[in-house]
């Protein structure tokens, strides 16, 4: 497999993480070497083996339909970048 | 050329629960912006999604309404995308292994009935909202909703018009409603849909290309965005034009769709098991328990009506089109076993009429079932008239739980059967409308019904009609 | 007094022959002369330490006190603790002043102790080294041209340099016992689901895992006491009867059977830390343990699987830093999607936005099958050989890392190296199971080198029996860097 740099391009926009020329270059040298490491997978055949989301086989606990939550607004905007009557402020969002 | 149309509706329904799916939350509707959103569902670093039991019941009593099998385990995914309503930047549903797969629901248009299949069901939770007025340049984020239980009903495209589809929808509406896991709310938004419509050449078997109009909340806009988007679709191929994939919202103030996004920007929601949480395993037991618990549905309500008490498939429809409405059917026939046209004549008449007049809901009856039947009993059994009993109906309407027997005792208007007394009305009238008896005679059907009013009104409406006709016949027959 | 246990403190203190805000504040001293240059502390509060002291003094005055009340412990700057600045090493959290309590952070409190501050971190808890934080990096107090390992860089040096008794950790990939063993202390990072990860910054939820870290085993197993427990803030938290882990530390070890895995002493490991592994088993083999060689076949593919897993949990989990609700927005955006991607192009550092791509990649439409989901299959693989290892023995048994502390800026830029820093570490972490690093010796530049042991699922009693005894034998734990005047 080898890494392109409009992979890079794509996955830093998918990411959402502004990336310029040079950086991208640079990122495409060092994600090529990762993924040189990470291709030692492909050797081993794994058909048949269930995939392991969580590190030991685990259930869901359920929690009680109970609302245990106060307001916090004051609290919790008061670490918020921009806020006004309550509302989190971000740019016009055009749809 | 002759085109057919495929519709498949992805429907959006918010759980009623009392607090969120993931957090200790309240969802109740209308609290000041963000007042509601807590550590979790603000997504502050470090918290942690916890999995409400009474949102994995809902949608299991939803997949037991519609015969679905309940997948165990069900996973829970993340869906990633960036908005500014989606605080985690990843919104928890489900990819493989939804809650609910397959099942059915039967569906009637005017003259027809059909089955439309289920893909699935699963559980996510919802996004905040934004309010692009108010704040100049900015948009301002409430996450409120953030967090509040939805289960999404996605159907197999087997619908071919816009009143299937309204059809299905209301069906699945009341279906929610009937089971007691949505209120159906569609202002508030607790009732969403989106419809994927596509056409083909009739008789084709291959899918056209779709498009997915979102965000549809009444019936009356999903019937007129699809009708529009089926007209946009078949013009744009009949001018040569190809249909691409998009996301398309109707602008119900144009009656019209617009693209929002097309599939080249699509995104890649890198679906992967969310691991804050864990495989729900959903025992059997749960599964039976939960079964057994359900009310009996709308579709079996509604042939019971049409076997045992001999409704008309008409009739038997409406009285089902809320659980509401069937349960007040339903306590009022229980009392007059017999009389199940009677009940359901006055429930669709008389009772609908008045809280469609009123502004009111069945289960805001001023009459309750009980007060209902018992009036029943007295048309049947002959003490009052159906003109009278409406009048009886009035004064409980007004009246404070009074039953009929101490209105009509108390008002006097118990049911004049008594031949003497009937007769003596009947002699005053004729001796006061020759004319009439005259023009009778002379073969004017017309004037006989004139003389029972005039009877009748002399009687305060009290005489019994079938009496008055017999005796009224009997004296200008001499 | 610096080099005083847990045990010994907790007696000076309920005989009141110290006080809390005494012994507090001669940390908190400590921490002001030498902080400047080890780095390790990203946030000193006194008047909320001394405060908590004060309490703690009370509680004991009251004879409400538990047994580690009064100690003060340090955090490391990856648990949010309420009204203090919680960074998890990043910029992009430079400005949060966390509005709620960990649970970590809660149990500690109720159990009186007082926080003396947010240890230094590799950002975002990605990296072994302690470089990749924003704060600038930690120095070895063994030997301050030295990393002290990370991403719990911080909290090893507070311990190993008596800035603190003790200090919580957390281990995705090794993140405990890895700068345990650089910086010759003791770390034990539990069974998967032990300790409550509500209030950790997520990393990779999967894998996370908090632990604390001190100067002996015995100390670990007082504190484990305080950290385990079921947590319903928590969906992983898993429900048990709660345990004594001090219970079995006098146990004999005679005829325990340490397994040592082949795979982890054929290559890579260097000659330094070979002898002193050797020579700890040996010590091992006196205290009448005995041996069997056991295989963990899949173990070499460890790194490449958790670096595949790790970044995919984490390209997620760090999705929600975007600038909106709390912490660094940046300064100038012309639109909804200019702040988001220049508050997280500037927000995060370089290893971060490594990680968050690789992840990204790995998930995405038509790679998701070839990487994620071969690295979720290798990791039941990994996991079977150790359940299969299991059988044949009661501990694993090896080197944390395969070199002693290497030298600051050495293998900044190559992430590659950096990587393999996790070779012996991530196997157990991929498996869920209890791994802790206990110190055996020192190595070149007399840097100190960690023993690695690996316990089955829930046997962190008898891990610290095992570290216990050894401990009781040597004094490698005691010893403290000579440059710190302890």
């Amino acid at each position: 497999m080898t890494l392109s740099l409009s992979d890079i391009k794509r996955i830093a926009k998918l990411a959402h993480i502004e990336i310029n020329e040079a950086d991208a270059q640079q990122s495409l040298i060092q994600l090529s070497g990762i993924f040189n490491l990470i291709e030692q997978m492909q050797a081993v055949d794994t058909q048949g083996v269930k995939p392991m989301s969580h590190s030991r086989d685990m259930v869901q606990r359920l929690r009680e339909d109970i609302v245990t939550e106060s307001d916090q607004r004051m609290r919790f905007q008061s670490i918020a970048p921009q806020v006004e009557d309550g509302y989190y402020l971000v740019p016009k969002v055009i749809e | 050329m002759q085109w057919e149309t495929v519709i498949g509706l992805e429907i959006h329904v918010q759980l009623s629960t009392r607090s969120k799916i993931f957090s200790g939350a309240s969802v109740a509707y209308g609290a000041p912006p963000n007042s509601q959103a807590c550590a979790v569902d603000i997504a502050l670093p470090g918290v942690l999604p916890v999995l409400n039991r009474k949102a994995v019941e809902y949608a299991i009593r939803f997949g037991m309404a519609i015969g679905a099998t309940i997948n165990s385990p069900a996973i829970f995914a993340r869906k990633n995308y960036f908005y500014p309503d989606l605080p985690k930047g990843y919104q928890i549903s489900q990819l493989e292994h939804p809650i609910v797969a397959g099942g059915r629901i039967i569906i009637r248009t005017e003259d027809q009935e059909k089955i439309i299949h289920l893909t699935r069901a699963h559980l996510e939770e919802d996004a905040g909202k934004s309010t692009h007025e108010g704040f100049h340049d900015k948009t301002g984020i409430d996450l409120n909703r953030a967090g509040t239980g939805l289960l999404e009903i996605v159907s197999e495209p087997e619908m071919c018009s816009s009143a299937e589809a309204v059809a299905y929808a209301r069906t699945l509406h009341s279906l929610v409603r009937w089971i007691g896991i949505c209120d159906g709310n569609m202002q508030e938004g607790s009732f969403r849909c989106d419809a994927n419509v596509s056409v083909r050449p009739a008789g084709s078997n291959v899918l056209g290309t779709r498009c997915e109009i979102k965000n549809l909340n009444s019936f009356r806009f999903l019937e007129k965005a699809i009708d529009y988007e089926v007209t946009r679709q078949i013009d744009t191929l009949e001018n040569g034009g190809s249909i691409i994939q998009q996301t398309r919202l109707y602008d119900a103030d144009r009656d019209e769709t617009r693209s929002m996004r097309s599939k080249e920007d699509a995104h890649d929601y890198r679906y992967f098991p969310d691991p804050d949480l864990l495989p729900v395993i959903i025992s059997g037991e749960w599964i039976e328990q939960i079964r057994s618990e359900l009310p009996e549905l709308p579709e079996g309500r509604r042939n019971r009506y049409i076997q045992d008490l001999s409704l008309s498939p008409y009739d038997a429809n409406i009285l089902t089109a809320t659980r509401e409405l069937a349960d007040y059917f339903e306590q009022t026939v229980q009392l007059l076993p017999e009389q199940g046209k009677l009940c359901a004549n006055w429930i669709m008449g008389e009772v609908s009429g008045r809280l469609n007049k009123e502004g009111l809901e069945i289960d805001q009856c001023p009459v309750n079932p009980k007060q209902l039947a018992e009036l029943l009993l007295r048309i049947t059994d002959g003490t009052v008239s159906g003109k009278i009993a409406k009048d009886v109906f009035d004064s409980m309407w007004q009246g404070n739980g009074d039953s009929a027997d101490a209105i009509i005792d108390a008002k006097n208007l118990r049911q004049i059967s008594d031949d003497s007394e009937i007769e003596k009305w009947v002699d005053e009238v004729l001796a006061a409308n020759q004319q009439q008896v005259a023009d009778y005679r002379a073969g004017k059907e017309k004037a006989f019904n004139f003389l029972v009013g005039q009877i009748m009104r002399m009687s305060k409406g009290k005489a019994n009609p079938a009496q008055v006709n017999v005796l009224l016949k009997k004296r200008l027959a001499v | 007094m610096l080099n005083a246990s847990l045990r010994q403190l907790s007696s000076l203190l309920s005989a009141k022959k110290i006080s809390s805000t005494e012994l507090t504040a001669e940390f908190l001293t400590r921490i002001k002369t030498l902080n400047a240059d080890l780095n390790a502390f990203i946030t000193v509060d006194e008047e909320k330490s001394m405060n908590q002291a004060r309490t703690a003094d009370e509680m004991i005055a009251q004879g409400r006190s538990t047994p580690l009340t009064g100690i003060p412990i340090a955090q490391k700057d990856i648990f949010c603790a309420d009204g203090w600045l919680t960074t998890c090493g990043s910029k992009i959290l430079s400005n949060f002043i966390s509005p709620y309590d960990a649970t970590v952070v809660k149990q500690f409190d109720q159990a009186g102790m007082v926080n003396l501050g947010k240890t230094n971190m590799d950002e975002f808890a990605m990296g072994s080294s302690n470089e990749t934080s924003y704060y600038g990096p930690v120095k070895n107090p063994w030997d301050r041209l030295a990393v002290p390992g990370g991403s719990s860089g911080g909290s090893a040096c507070a311990v190993a340099a008596r800035l603190a008794p003790a200090a919580t950790g957390t281990d995705t990939g090794g993140s405990i016992r890895q700068p345990a063993a650089l910086c010759g202390v003791s770390g034990i990072k539990p069974t998967y689901g032990l300790v409550s990860r509500y209030g950790m910054i997520a990393f990779a939820s999967s894998l996370d895992q908090a632990g604390p870290m001190a100067k002996s085993a015995e100390d670990l197993a007082l504190l484990l006491n305080i950290m385990v427990g079921f947590d319903e803030r928590d969906s992983t938290s898993l429900q048990r009867e709660k345990e004594d882990y001090t219970r079995d530390l006098e146990k004999s070890v005679s005829g325990l059977r340490i397994g040592l895995p082949k795979e982890f002493f054929a290559e890579g490991m260097s000659s330094d830390v070979s002898s002193a592994v050797e020579a700890a088993l040996a010590e091992y083999r006196k205290l009448g343990a005995t041996f069997v060689e056991v295989s963990l076949p899949n173990s070499k593919l460890a790194v490449p699987v958790y670096y595949v897993l790790a970044p995919a949990e984490a390209s997620s989990n760090l999705s929600r830093f975007d600038g909106i609700r709390y912490g660094y927005r940046t300064a100038q955006y012309a639109n909804l999607e200019d702040l988001y991607i220049k508050t997280r192009a500037e927000g995060f550092g370089d290893e971060v936005k490594r990680r968050i791509l690789i992840g990204t990649y790995v998930l995405s439409h038509g790679y998701y099958d070839a990487y994620y989901l071969q690295a979720q299959k290798l990791r039941r693989l990994i996991a079977e050989d150790f359940t299969k290892a299991f059988t044949q023995c009661d501990l694993i048994m090896g080197p944390t890392s395969p070199t002693v502390a290497f030298n600051i800026g050495e293998r900044c830029n190559d992430p590659i190296q950096m990587y393999l820093s996790d070779i012996y570490t991530s196997a157990a972490s991929l498996a869920g199971l209890p791994g802790m690093s206990i110190p055996v010796g020192f190595g070149s530049d007399k840097r100190p080198i960690g023993l690695h042991i690996i316990g089955n699922y829930f046997r962190e009693a008898q891990m610290l029996n095992i570290a216990h005894c050894y401990q009781q034998a040597t004094n490698w734990h005691e010893l403290a860097p000579p440059e710190t005047n302890c």
